[in-house]
Protein backbone atom coordinates (compact mmCIF):
# COMPACT_ATOMS: atom_id res chain seq x y z
CA UNK A 1 0.00 0.00 0.00
CA UNK A 2 1.37 3.42 -0.93
CA UNK A 3 2.02 5.94 1.83
CA UNK A 4 -0.72 8.18 0.47
CA UNK A 5 -3.25 5.34 0.44
CA UNK A 6 -2.25 4.54 4.03
CA UNK A 7 -2.93 8.16 4.95
CA UNK A 8 -6.29 8.09 3.20
CA UNK A 9 -7.15 4.84 4.99
CA UNK A 10 -6.26 6.40 8.35
CA UNK A 11 -8.42 9.39 7.49
CA UNK A 12 -11.32 7.12 6.47
CA UNK A 13 -10.95 5.30 9.78
CA UNK A 14 -11.12 8.59 11.71
CA UNK A 15 -14.15 9.76 9.73
CA UNK A 16 -15.88 6.34 9.80
CA UNK A 17 -15.98 6.08 6.02
CA UNK A 18 -16.14 2.71 4.19
CA UNK A 19 -13.27 3.38 1.83
CA UNK A 20 -13.35 -0.02 0.16
CA UNK A 21 -16.26 -2.38 -0.52
CA UNK A 22 -16.50 -5.75 -2.22
CA UNK A 23 -19.83 -6.23 -3.98
CA UNK A 24 -20.63 -9.71 -5.23
CA UNK A 25 -22.92 -9.29 -8.22
CA UNK A 26 -23.95 -12.95 -8.30
CA UNK A 27 -23.14 -16.27 -6.68
CA UNK A 28 -23.88 -18.06 -9.95
CA UNK A 29 -20.76 -19.43 -11.57
CA UNK A 30 -19.64 -21.23 -14.70
CA UNK A 31 -16.99 -23.13 -12.76
CA UNK A 32 -17.47 -25.50 -9.84
CA UNK A 33 -14.23 -25.10 -7.91
CA UNK A 34 -13.80 -27.87 -5.36
CA UNK A 35 -12.84 -25.45 -2.59
CA UNK A 36 -15.52 -22.80 -3.21
CA UNK A 37 -17.51 -21.58 -0.18
CA UNK A 38 -20.58 -20.37 -2.09
CA UNK A 39 -24.04 -21.72 -2.84
CA UNK A 40 -24.31 -21.09 -6.59
CA UNK A 41 -28.11 -21.09 -6.80
CA UNK A 42 -29.74 -17.71 -7.33
CA UNK A 43 -31.85 -16.91 -4.26
CA UNK A 44 -32.98 -13.50 -5.52
CA UNK A 45 -30.13 -11.34 -6.75
CA UNK A 46 -30.49 -7.58 -6.73
CA UNK A 47 -31.83 -6.16 -10.00
CA UNK A 48 -29.89 -3.74 -12.18
CA UNK A 49 -31.87 -0.82 -10.73
CA UNK A 50 -31.22 -2.00 -7.15
CA UNK A 51 -27.51 -2.29 -7.80
CA UNK A 52 -27.30 1.15 -9.42
CA UNK A 53 -29.15 2.64 -6.46
CA UNK A 54 -26.78 0.87 -4.06
CA UNK A 55 -23.78 2.19 -5.99
CA UNK A 56 -25.14 5.73 -5.66
CA UNK A 57 -25.52 5.21 -1.91
CA UNK A 58 -22.00 3.84 -1.67
CA UNK A 59 -20.54 6.79 -3.58
CA UNK A 60 -22.35 9.18 -1.25
CA UNK A 61 -21.01 7.23 1.74
CA UNK A 62 -17.48 7.82 0.44
CA UNK A 63 -16.66 4.38 -0.98
CA UNK A 64 -13.69 4.82 -3.31
CA UNK A 65 -12.45 1.31 -4.10
CA UNK A 66 -15.18 -0.98 -5.43
CA UNK A 67 -14.33 -4.63 -6.01
CA UNK A 68 -16.86 -6.41 -8.21
CA UNK A 69 -16.77 -10.14 -7.63
CA UNK A 70 -18.92 -13.28 -7.45
CA UNK A 71 -19.65 -16.08 -8.42
CA UNK A 72 -18.70 -15.15 -11.93
CA UNK A 73 -19.41 -11.49 -12.63
CA UNK A 74 -19.64 -11.96 -16.39
CA UNK A 75 -22.71 -14.18 -15.93
CA UNK A 76 -24.73 -11.06 -15.15
CA UNK A 77 -26.21 -9.92 -18.46
CA UNK A 78 -26.10 -6.36 -17.12
CA UNK A 79 -22.45 -6.59 -16.05
CA UNK A 80 -21.18 -3.92 -18.45
CA UNK A 81 -24.14 -1.66 -17.69
CA UNK A 82 -23.26 -1.86 -13.98
CA UNK A 83 -19.55 -1.39 -14.65
CA UNK A 84 -20.18 1.60 -16.89
CA UNK A 85 -22.40 3.18 -14.27
CA UNK A 86 -19.82 2.61 -11.54
CA UNK A 87 -17.04 4.13 -13.61
CA UNK A 88 -18.60 6.82 -15.78
CA UNK A 89 -21.31 8.11 -13.46
CA UNK A 90 -19.81 7.49 -10.04
CA UNK A 91 -16.02 7.49 -10.59
CA UNK A 92 -15.26 4.45 -8.42
CA UNK A 93 -11.84 2.87 -8.55
CA UNK A 94 -13.07 -0.51 -9.81
CA UNK A 95 -11.29 -3.82 -9.38
CA UNK A 96 -12.66 -7.03 -10.88
CA UNK A 97 -12.39 -10.62 -9.65
CA UNK A 98 -13.25 -13.18 -12.29
CA UNK A 99 -12.30 -16.54 -13.76
CA UNK A 100 -12.26 -14.60 -17.06
CA UNK A 101 -13.35 -17.51 -19.22
CA UNK A 102 -16.03 -15.32 -20.84
CA UNK A 103 -13.60 -12.49 -21.58
CA UNK A 104 -12.46 -12.32 -25.19
CA UNK A 105 -10.91 -9.49 -27.17
CA UNK A 106 -14.07 -7.34 -27.32
CA UNK A 107 -14.78 -7.62 -23.58
CA UNK A 108 -11.15 -6.82 -22.77
CA UNK A 109 -11.31 -3.68 -24.93
CA UNK A 110 -14.50 -2.58 -23.20
CA UNK A 111 -12.96 -3.14 -19.76
CA UNK A 112 -10.00 -1.02 -20.86
CA UNK A 113 -12.26 1.75 -22.15
CA UNK A 114 -14.05 1.86 -18.83
CA UNK A 115 -10.79 2.40 -16.94
CA UNK A 116 -10.84 -0.62 -14.62
CA UNK A 117 -7.94 -0.54 -12.14
CA UNK A 118 -7.14 -4.26 -12.12
CA UNK A 119 -8.52 -7.67 -12.99
CA UNK A 120 -7.79 -10.57 -10.67
CA UNK A 121 -8.07 -13.99 -12.31
CA UNK A 122 -8.13 -17.28 -10.40
CA UNK A 123 -5.35 -19.54 -11.68
CA UNK A 124 -4.64 -22.69 -9.68
CA UNK A 125 -1.95 -24.32 -11.77
CA UNK A 126 0.06 -23.91 -14.95
CA UNK A 127 -1.02 -27.43 -15.90
CA UNK A 128 -4.51 -27.85 -17.44
CA UNK A 129 -5.01 -31.26 -15.84
CA UNK A 130 -4.56 -29.75 -12.36
CA UNK A 131 -6.36 -26.41 -12.85
CA UNK A 132 -9.30 -27.98 -14.69
CA UNK A 133 -9.62 -30.70 -12.04
CA UNK A 134 -10.10 -27.93 -9.45
CA UNK A 135 -12.58 -25.85 -11.50
CA UNK A 136 -14.26 -29.02 -12.81
CA UNK A 137 -14.48 -27.33 -16.23
CA UNK A 138 -12.40 -28.91 -19.02
CA UNK A 139 -10.47 -26.29 -20.97
CA UNK A 140 -10.89 -23.63 -18.29
CA UNK A 141 -7.18 -22.95 -17.80
CA UNK A 142 -6.62 -22.25 -21.47
CA UNK A 143 -9.71 -20.02 -21.60
CA UNK A 144 -8.55 -18.06 -18.54
CA UNK A 145 -5.03 -17.67 -19.89
CA UNK A 146 -6.34 -16.50 -23.28
CA UNK A 147 -8.41 -13.91 -21.45
CA UNK A 148 -5.38 -12.80 -19.45
CA UNK A 149 -3.53 -12.26 -22.73
CA UNK A 150 -6.42 -10.23 -24.17
CA UNK A 151 -6.51 -8.06 -21.06
CA UNK A 152 -2.74 -7.61 -20.99
CA UNK A 153 -2.70 -6.64 -24.64
CA UNK A 154 -5.10 -3.81 -23.73
CA UNK A 155 -2.53 -2.52 -21.25
CA UNK A 156 -4.59 -3.58 -18.23
CA UNK A 157 -3.23 -4.64 -14.86
CA UNK A 158 -3.87 -8.38 -14.44
CA UNK A 159 -3.23 -10.38 -11.28
CA UNK A 160 -3.27 -14.18 -10.96
CA UNK A 161 -4.77 -15.31 -7.65
CA UNK A 162 -3.80 -18.81 -6.61
CA UNK A 163 -5.51 -20.54 -3.70
CA UNK A 164 -3.20 -23.26 -2.49
CA UNK A 165 -4.72 -26.59 -1.52
CA UNK A 166 -3.79 -30.25 -1.51
CA UNK A 167 -4.52 -30.60 -5.23
CA UNK A 168 -2.19 -27.86 -6.49
CA UNK A 169 0.46 -27.57 -3.77
CA UNK A 170 3.23 -28.66 -6.13
CA UNK A 171 2.33 -26.11 -8.81
CA UNK A 172 2.67 -22.70 -7.24
CA UNK A 173 6.11 -22.12 -8.73
CA UNK A 174 4.71 -23.02 -12.12
CA UNK A 175 1.95 -20.43 -11.74
CA UNK A 176 4.45 -17.80 -10.62
CA UNK A 177 6.73 -18.56 -13.58
CA UNK A 178 3.81 -18.42 -16.00
CA UNK A 179 2.70 -15.07 -14.55
CA UNK A 180 6.20 -13.66 -14.83
CA UNK A 181 6.47 -14.85 -18.42
CA UNK A 182 3.19 -13.05 -19.25
CA UNK A 183 4.17 -9.89 -17.34
CA UNK A 184 1.40 -10.50 -14.83
CA UNK A 185 1.44 -10.11 -11.04
CA UNK A 186 0.57 -13.11 -8.90
CA UNK A 187 -0.66 -13.71 -5.38
CA UNK A 188 -1.01 -16.88 -3.39
CA UNK A 189 -3.13 -17.79 -0.37
CA UNK A 190 -3.00 -21.08 1.52
CA UNK A 191 -6.35 -20.47 3.27
CA UNK A 192 -9.45 -22.51 2.52
CA UNK A 193 -12.60 -20.85 3.86
CA UNK A 194 -15.55 -22.81 5.30
CA UNK A 195 -18.79 -22.72 3.30
CA UNK A 196 -20.97 -19.69 4.03
CA UNK A 197 -23.58 -22.03 5.54
CA UNK A 198 -20.99 -23.17 8.11
CA UNK A 199 -20.10 -26.50 6.47
CA UNK A 200 -16.43 -27.08 7.30
CA UNK A 201 -15.87 -30.25 5.26
CA UNK A 202 -14.09 -28.26 2.56
CA UNK A 203 -11.28 -27.53 5.07
CA UNK A 204 -9.97 -31.05 4.38
CA UNK A 205 -8.45 -29.49 1.24
CA UNK A 206 -6.10 -27.37 3.35
CA UNK A 207 -2.42 -28.16 2.91
CA UNK A 208 -0.88 -29.92 5.91
CA UNK A 209 1.28 -28.40 8.63
CA UNK A 210 4.55 -29.67 7.13
CA UNK A 211 3.79 -28.20 3.72
CA UNK A 212 2.83 -24.88 5.30
CA UNK A 213 6.14 -24.94 7.20
CA UNK A 214 8.07 -25.45 3.96
CA UNK A 215 6.06 -22.78 2.18
CA UNK A 216 6.96 -20.10 4.73
CA UNK A 217 10.62 -21.00 4.29
CA UNK A 218 10.64 -20.97 0.50
CA UNK A 219 13.20 -18.27 -0.23
CA UNK A 220 11.70 -17.63 -3.64
CA UNK A 221 8.64 -16.32 -1.78
CA UNK A 222 10.18 -14.57 1.22
CA UNK A 223 13.23 -12.33 1.15
CA UNK A 224 14.65 -13.58 4.43
CA UNK A 225 13.05 -16.78 5.71
CA UNK A 226 14.79 -16.55 9.08
CA UNK A 227 13.50 -13.06 9.71
CA UNK A 228 10.03 -13.82 8.33
CA UNK A 229 9.71 -16.88 10.54
CA UNK A 230 11.04 -15.31 13.74
CA UNK A 231 8.91 -14.74 16.83
CA UNK A 232 8.08 -11.05 17.29
CA UNK A 233 7.74 -9.41 20.68
CA UNK A 234 4.12 -8.64 21.49
CA UNK A 235 4.32 -5.04 22.63
CA UNK A 236 1.67 -3.82 25.08
CA UNK A 237 0.48 -1.06 22.74
CA UNK A 238 -0.57 -3.80 20.32
CA UNK A 239 -3.51 -4.43 22.64
CA UNK A 240 -5.21 -1.25 21.44
CA UNK A 241 -4.85 -2.19 17.78
CA UNK A 242 -7.72 -3.14 15.50
CA UNK A 243 -7.94 -6.82 14.53
CA UNK A 244 -8.26 -5.91 10.81
CA UNK A 245 -10.01 -3.45 8.49
CA UNK A 246 -13.31 -5.41 8.37
CA UNK A 247 -16.11 -3.10 9.51
CA UNK A 248 -13.65 -0.23 10.01
CA UNK A 249 -12.83 0.92 6.48
CA UNK A 250 -14.10 -2.03 4.47
CA UNK A 251 -17.19 -4.19 4.13
CA UNK A 252 -18.87 -6.66 1.84
CA UNK A 253 -22.29 -6.74 0.15
CA UNK A 254 -23.81 -10.00 -1.14
CA UNK A 255 -25.87 -10.32 -4.35
CA UNK A 256 -28.97 -10.32 -2.11
CA UNK A 257 -28.11 -6.99 -0.49
CA UNK A 258 -26.84 -8.35 2.82
CA UNK A 259 -24.03 -6.28 4.31
CA UNK A 260 -21.22 -8.05 6.17
CA UNK A 261 -17.98 -6.72 7.69
CA UNK A 262 -16.01 -8.78 5.14
CA UNK A 263 -16.53 -11.43 2.48
CA UNK A 264 -14.96 -13.90 4.91
CA UNK A 265 -17.05 -12.77 7.90
CA UNK A 266 -20.68 -13.98 7.49
CA UNK A 267 -22.11 -11.86 10.32
CA UNK A 268 -25.07 -10.08 8.69
CA UNK A 269 -25.35 -6.45 9.78
CA UNK A 270 -28.29 -5.32 7.62
CA UNK A 271 -29.78 -5.42 4.14
CA UNK A 272 -29.68 -2.59 1.62
CA UNK A 273 -33.13 -3.54 0.33
CA UNK A 274 -34.51 -2.50 3.70
CA UNK A 275 -32.10 0.20 4.91
CA UNK A 276 -29.76 2.75 3.42
CA UNK A 277 -26.19 1.53 3.06
CA UNK A 278 -24.83 4.40 5.15
CA UNK A 279 -27.31 3.69 7.96
CA UNK A 280 -26.17 0.07 8.15
CA UNK A 281 -22.54 1.18 8.06
CA UNK A 282 -22.94 3.79 10.78
CA UNK A 283 -25.74 2.53 12.98
CA UNK A 284 -26.02 -1.26 12.79
CA UNK A 285 -25.54 -2.67 16.31
CA UNK A 286 -23.78 -5.66 14.81
CA UNK A 287 -21.41 -3.53 12.70
CA UNK A 288 -20.66 -1.44 15.78
CA UNK A 289 -20.04 -4.58 17.81
CA UNK A 290 -17.42 -5.73 15.29
CA UNK A 291 -16.01 -2.21 15.25
CA UNK A 292 -15.66 -2.06 19.03
CA UNK A 293 -13.31 -5.05 19.27
CA UNK A 294 -9.65 -4.36 20.03
CA UNK A 295 -6.90 -6.95 20.36
CA UNK A 296 -7.14 -6.61 24.14
CA UNK A 297 -10.70 -7.98 23.95
CA UNK A 298 -9.73 -11.27 22.33
CA UNK A 299 -10.11 -14.42 24.33
CA UNK A 300 -7.01 -16.61 24.43
CA UNK A 301 -5.10 -14.50 21.88
CA UNK A 302 -4.12 -11.73 24.34
CA UNK A 303 -1.79 -14.19 26.08
CA UNK A 304 -0.37 -15.54 22.82
CA UNK A 305 3.27 -15.16 21.82
CA UNK A 306 2.18 -14.39 18.26
CA UNK A 307 -0.32 -11.65 19.03
CA UNK A 308 1.54 -8.80 17.35
CA UNK A 309 2.48 -10.74 14.22
CA UNK A 310 -0.55 -13.00 13.82
CA UNK A 311 -2.68 -12.79 10.68
CA UNK A 312 -5.74 -13.75 12.77
CA UNK A 313 -8.92 -13.38 10.72
CA UNK A 314 -11.92 -12.36 12.85
CA UNK A 315 -14.24 -13.81 10.21
CA UNK A 316 -12.63 -17.23 10.39
CA UNK A 317 -12.74 -16.95 14.20
CA UNK A 318 -16.46 -16.15 13.94
CA UNK A 319 -16.99 -19.20 11.75
CA UNK A 320 -15.23 -21.25 14.43
CA UNK A 321 -17.82 -19.98 16.90
CA UNK A 322 -16.47 -16.78 18.45
CA UNK A 323 -15.45 -13.54 16.72
CA UNK A 324 -13.36 -12.69 19.80
CA UNK A 325 -11.70 -16.10 19.76
CA UNK A 326 -8.74 -17.49 17.88
CA UNK A 327 -8.76 -18.50 14.23
CA UNK A 328 -7.16 -21.95 14.14
CA UNK A 329 -6.08 -21.58 10.51
CA UNK A 330 -4.01 -18.56 11.51
CA UNK A 331 -2.65 -20.37 14.61
CA UNK A 332 -1.43 -23.04 12.19
CA UNK A 333 0.28 -20.37 10.09
CA UNK A 334 2.02 -18.82 13.10
CA UNK A 335 3.15 -22.27 14.21
CA UNK A 336 4.33 -23.21 10.72
CA UNK A 337 6.35 -20.00 10.56
CA UNK A 338 7.98 -20.11 13.98
CA UNK A 339 7.66 -23.61 15.38
CA UNK A 340 6.16 -22.03 18.50
CA UNK A 341 2.61 -23.18 19.31
CA UNK A 342 -0.05 -20.50 19.76
CA UNK A 343 -1.92 -19.98 23.05
CA UNK A 344 -4.94 -21.56 21.37
CA UNK A 345 -2.96 -24.66 20.40
CA UNK A 346 -1.57 -24.98 23.93
CA UNK A 347 -5.06 -24.58 25.42
CA UNK A 348 -6.41 -27.27 23.14
CA UNK A 349 -3.52 -29.53 24.11
CA UNK A 350 -4.26 -28.98 27.81
CA UNK A 351 -7.94 -29.69 27.23
CA UNK A 352 -7.05 -32.91 25.44
CA UNK A 353 -4.76 -33.93 28.33
CA UNK A 354 -7.62 -33.29 30.77
CA UNK A 355 -9.85 -35.54 28.73
CA UNK A 356 -7.30 -38.34 29.09
CA UNK A 357 -7.35 -37.84 32.89
CA UNK A 358 -11.13 -38.12 32.94
CA UNK A 359 -10.75 -41.40 31.08
CA UNK A 360 -8.64 -42.81 33.90
CA UNK A 361 -11.29 -42.16 36.59
CA UNK A 362 -13.07 -45.38 37.64
CA UNK A 363 -16.46 -45.90 36.09
CA UNK A 364 -19.15 -43.94 37.91
CA UNK A 365 -21.28 -47.04 38.44
CA UNK A 366 -18.47 -48.66 40.44
CA UNK A 367 -17.92 -45.67 42.73
CA UNK A 368 -19.13 -45.82 46.32
CA UNK A 369 -22.51 -44.13 46.65
CA UNK A 370 -23.26 -44.23 42.94
CA UNK A 371 -26.87 -44.78 41.99
CA UNK A 372 -27.62 -48.02 40.19
CA UNK B 1 -5.22 34.77 -26.41
CA UNK B 2 -7.17 31.55 -27.16
CA UNK B 3 -9.50 29.97 -24.66
CA UNK B 4 -8.42 26.88 -22.74
CA UNK B 5 -10.88 24.12 -21.89
CA UNK B 6 -10.34 21.52 -19.18
CA UNK B 7 -12.08 18.18 -18.58
CA UNK B 8 -11.70 15.41 -16.04
CA UNK B 9 -10.00 12.39 -17.58
CA UNK B 10 -12.59 9.60 -17.98
CA UNK B 11 -10.06 6.95 -16.92
CA UNK B 12 -9.39 8.20 -13.41
CA UNK B 13 -11.21 7.30 -10.20
CA UNK B 14 -12.13 10.11 -7.83
CA UNK B 15 -13.76 10.61 -4.47
CA UNK B 16 -13.89 13.43 -1.98
CA UNK B 17 -12.84 12.20 1.45
CA UNK B 18 -13.68 14.66 4.19
CA UNK B 19 -13.27 17.58 1.80
CA UNK B 20 -10.02 16.28 0.29
CA UNK B 21 -10.20 15.02 -3.30
CA UNK B 22 -8.55 11.65 -3.97
CA UNK B 23 -7.72 10.87 -7.57
CA UNK B 24 -6.34 7.58 -8.83
CA UNK B 25 -4.68 7.65 -12.21
CA UNK B 26 -6.13 5.15 -14.65
CA UNK B 27 -2.75 4.97 -16.32
CA UNK B 28 -0.66 3.53 -13.50
CA UNK B 29 -2.90 3.50 -10.38
CA UNK B 30 -0.92 6.32 -8.79
CA UNK B 31 -2.93 8.07 -6.09
CA UNK B 32 -3.05 11.85 -5.82
CA UNK B 33 -4.77 14.19 -3.42
CA UNK B 34 -5.74 17.66 -4.57
CA UNK B 35 -5.55 20.87 -2.55
CA UNK B 36 -8.54 23.17 -2.31
CA UNK B 37 -7.79 25.14 -5.48
CA UNK B 38 -7.06 22.02 -7.50
CA UNK B 39 -10.27 20.43 -6.18
CA UNK B 40 -12.34 23.41 -7.33
CA UNK B 41 -10.68 23.27 -10.73
CA UNK B 42 -11.21 19.49 -10.95
CA UNK B 43 -14.88 19.72 -10.03
CA UNK B 44 -15.54 22.52 -12.50
CA UNK B 45 -13.64 20.85 -15.36
CA UNK B 46 -16.64 19.88 -17.47
CA UNK B 47 -14.96 20.30 -20.83
CA UNK B 48 -17.43 23.03 -21.83
CA UNK B 49 -16.60 25.93 -19.51
CA UNK B 50 -13.44 27.83 -20.49
CA UNK B 51 -10.73 27.99 -17.84
CA UNK B 52 -10.95 31.78 -17.54
CA UNK B 53 -14.65 31.49 -16.66
CA UNK B 54 -13.91 28.82 -14.06
CA UNK B 55 -11.26 31.05 -12.53
CA UNK B 56 -13.54 34.10 -12.58
CA UNK B 57 -16.61 32.33 -11.19
CA UNK B 58 -15.15 29.74 -8.84
CA UNK B 59 -11.61 30.68 -7.82
CA UNK B 60 -11.49 34.49 -7.64
CA UNK B 61 -14.63 34.55 -5.50
CA UNK B 62 -13.32 31.89 -3.16
CA UNK B 63 -9.79 33.21 -2.67
CA UNK B 64 -10.02 36.97 -3.38
CA UNK B 65 -7.17 36.94 -5.89
CA UNK B 66 -6.49 39.15 -8.88
CA UNK B 67 -8.03 37.48 -12.01
CA UNK B 68 -4.96 37.67 -14.26
CA UNK B 69 -2.67 36.15 -11.65
CA UNK B 70 -5.27 33.51 -10.73
CA UNK B 71 -5.68 32.50 -14.39
CA UNK B 72 -1.93 32.13 -14.83
CA UNK B 73 -1.74 29.93 -11.72
CA UNK B 74 -4.76 27.91 -12.85
CA UNK B 75 -3.19 27.28 -16.26
CA UNK B 76 0.01 26.05 -14.62
CA UNK B 77 -2.02 23.81 -12.34
CA UNK B 78 -4.14 22.48 -15.21
CA UNK B 79 -1.04 21.61 -17.23
CA UNK B 80 0.48 19.84 -14.23
CA UNK B 81 -2.68 17.80 -13.70
CA UNK B 82 -2.71 17.01 -17.41
CA UNK B 83 0.88 15.78 -17.20
CA UNK B 84 -0.35 13.16 -14.72
CA UNK B 85 -3.22 12.22 -17.10
CA UNK B 86 -5.88 13.18 -14.59
CA UNK B 87 -7.11 16.23 -16.53
CA UNK B 88 -7.47 16.86 -20.25
CA UNK B 89 -6.76 20.30 -21.69
CA UNK B 90 -7.61 21.62 -25.13
CA UNK B 91 -8.18 24.87 -27.01
CA UNK B 92 -11.54 23.43 -28.11
CA UNK B 93 -14.45 22.27 -25.91
CA UNK B 94 -13.99 18.64 -24.83
CA UNK B 95 -16.80 16.05 -24.96
CA UNK B 96 -17.01 14.25 -21.60
CA UNK B 97 -18.74 11.19 -20.17
CA UNK B 98 -17.67 11.23 -16.54
CA UNK B 99 -19.67 12.73 -13.70
CA UNK B 100 -18.58 15.04 -10.89
CA UNK B 101 -17.23 13.07 -7.97
CA UNK B 102 -19.47 13.02 -4.93
CA UNK B 103 -18.73 14.31 -1.50
CA UNK B 104 -19.00 11.75 1.28
CA UNK B 105 -21.55 12.72 3.89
Amino acid sequence: MSRLLEEMTEKALRLNIPLSVQLDLTYRCNERCVHCYLDHHDHGEMSTAEIKHLLEEMAEAGVFILTLSGGEIMLRKDFFEILEYARRQLSFCVKLKTNAILIRDAEAARIRDLGVESIQISIYSHRPEVHDAITLVPGSLNRSLDAASFLKSQGLRVIFANVLMVQNLQDYQGVRALAAEMGIESTMDPTITPMMDGDRSVLSLNIDRGSLHQLFRDESLVMDAEEACGVEDSAQDTLQHLPCSAGHTTCYVSPYGDVYPCVQFPFATGNVRKQRFIDIWRHSDRMNEVRSIRLKDLNTCTSCTHMSSCSRCPGLAYMEGNMRGPSSADCEKSFAKTGVPSANMLAKKRAAANLVQIGSIPAVANMPGAMA
Amino acid sequence: MSKLYVARSPRVAARSLGGEMMIMSGRDSTLFTLNKTATILWQAADGATPLDEIVQQRICGEFEVEPGEALQDAETLARELASHHILQISEQPIATQSAVSRESR
